[in-house]
């Protein structure tokens, strides 16, 4: 359990009232008409799933209900940053 | 190997019982094996038992980067059941149990498999519907399915609350007979054994750092031991999948969640079936030894960490409270999380990569345990003959593209 500092409400509220929403900077395809089997399969299913820090989505579900990145660790569940939507993703430290 | 009997027994108990052998050897790694399967869980060994004993391949090395079973193996609640909903699964699963019910002779090791039957719980008109779909599926399949009424319910299990006075009243439930827990820890032990009996070898503490790759085709793995040579590479490496995939430089349709269970002192026996409702997400049996053993929920967000939150654990207490009141105050002794792989529909991912050689089994997300010697066994096939196992087909990864995917999540009563 932790908690998430929601940029537009201002406060870290605990991590229950947020709905965890995937992946960030997944980029819908420009171009969907000429896209093959394959790169829509990539892009609707296929992940990240890092291990270390890992860019995502969240919604403040019970608050706010808008949506904003986090940049946490998937080991240590620490949260590295938090940052809005269309914002830069902060450099993200590679483990050893 | 020397096999395990009454008569081994008392001839070991002449001599206090300090001569047994050791259960697997802890060999030195050779430079180069035929086949290489990464990790040491349920799923990896049984791959390796059924790649030496039903494919003669048994130049084989197992290689886990902690200890036997250390993993999801020994993190479940044990259930094995088959009563999926799609044709594709419950084929595998049904497959799978019918290994099960001969797994304590095959392996000459007692994984105390124990078919005490698996409720799943309706508690609405429209869960119920789902049931009853679901038992017919099953018995179109030739898997044996029942439909249980209120009464029959609390027939089976006195200490439910049956009331129609509960928040989410049980309004029935599906029976699988044939259904039950397992001991999860003999299931890692009895294959590890029965493949080193063969010849595998299996190689704890040595984590794969690397997957060697030339031309497209895999070569072999580095290793904290060194460089070891490979024709074929099978990667078992549940929650680390993605991991394991990144290093060969792919990615997967997968993702890394925690999965939270936990279990109580020991009772005495008060219940003898496994009750499960995804309704209220409750799992909750009762080990040989006494204590409860309860599922919880996954965790919503991405995770290595082999813990989640409290409010998880929470939930599914009140849930497993309001089914049985008695249980309220017994006091859990013991709680951990594992890191589940899980796929976009809740269904495996078995066979090869787009790198020649290099085979994945993963995506098994909440379910594994159950599909353990099943997986192992088509695995083996997959790999011994270069082309998927029938039973494994529909689970190639190519379904992500094709979008044949075989939709579990929820159908099969995977609650999650």
């Amino acid at each position: 359990m932790f908690r998430i500092h929601c940029p537009h409400c201002s406060e870290a509220r605990s991590e229950e009232e947020f709905s965890y929403a995937g992946e960030a900077h997944i980029p819908r395809p420009a171009a969907p008409s000429s896209m093959s089997d394959a790169e829509w399969g990539e892009y609707l299913h296929t992940r990240t799933n890092h291990r270390g820090q890992h860019r995502e989505m969240w919604v403040h579900t019970a608050g706010c209900r808008r949506y904003f990145n986090v940049l946490r660790d998937t080991v240590s569940y620490e949260i590295v940053a938090v940052y809005l939507m269309g914002e830069m993703p902060p450099e993200r430290e590679e483990a050893p | 190997m020397q096999k395990y009997s009454l008569l081994s027994l008392v001839r070991h108990a002449r001599h206090y019982h300090e001569n047994w052998q050791r259960a697997w050897r802890d060999p030195v790694p050779k430079k180069a094996y035929d086949t290489v399967i990464v990790g040491g869980g349920g799923h990896g060994l049984a791959t390796a038992y059924y790649l030496a004993k039903e494919h003669g391949i048994g130049d084989v090395a197992v290689i886990e980067k902690g200890w036997l079973g250390g993993g999801n193996t020994g993190r479940n609640t044990t259930i094995v059941r088959s009563n999926y909903l799609r044709d594709e699964s419950s084929h595998l699963y049904e497959f799978s149990l019918k290994l099960w019910e001969g797994l304590s002779q095959e392996l000459n090791f007692n994984v105390m498999f124990s078919p005490r039957g698996v409720l799943y719980l309706g508690h609405n008109l429209h869960d119920m519907r789902e049931i009853e779909r679901r038992v017919n599926a099953n018995r179109l399949n030739g898997i044996d399915a029942e439909m249980l009424s209120t009464r029959e319910v609390q027939k089976l299990v006195p200490l439910m609350n049956c009331s129609p006075d509960a928040r989410y009243p049980v309004l029935g439930a599906s029976l699988q007979r044939r259904g039950g827990i397992a001991r999860h820890d003999a299931v890692a032990w009895g294959f590890a054994r029965a493949a080193d009996a063969q010849g595998v070898d299996i190689l704890q503490r040595t984590e794969v750092t690397g997957i060697r790759t030339v031309d497209g085709g895999v070569t072999g793995v580095e290793t904290s031991r060194g460089f070891i040579g490979a024709r074929r590479v099978g990667c078992v490496t549940a929650g680390n999948s993605g991991v394991l995939a990144a290093m060969a430089g792919l990615r997967l349709p997968v993702e890394s969640r925690p999965l939270q269970a936990l279990v109580s002192e020991p009772l005495k026996p008060c219940l003898d079936v496994v009750v499960q409702s995804s309704g209220v997400h409750c799992y909750v049996s009762q080990a040989d030894k006494g204590d409860l053993v309860i599922g919880a929920g996954t965790d919503s967000y991405n995770g290595y960490g082999q813990r989640g939150s409290f409010s998880v654990i929470e939930h599914t207490l009140q849930a497993v409270c309001e089914l049985f009141p008695a249980f309220s105050r017994v006091r859990m002794n013991r709680h951990w999380g594992g890191i589940v792989d899980i796929c976009p529909d809740a269904c495996p991912i078995i066979g090869e990569m787009p790198v020649r050689g290099l085979y994945f089994n993963c995506g098994w997300g909440t379910g594994g345990f159950k599909a353990t010697p099943g997986s192992g066994y088509v695995f083996a096939d997959t790999l011994a003959n270069e082309r998927p196992h029938p039973l494994a087909a529909p689970f190639s990864i190519d379904r992500f593209s094709t979008g044949a995917l075989v939709d579990e999540h929820g159908a099969a009563g995977v609650a999650h």
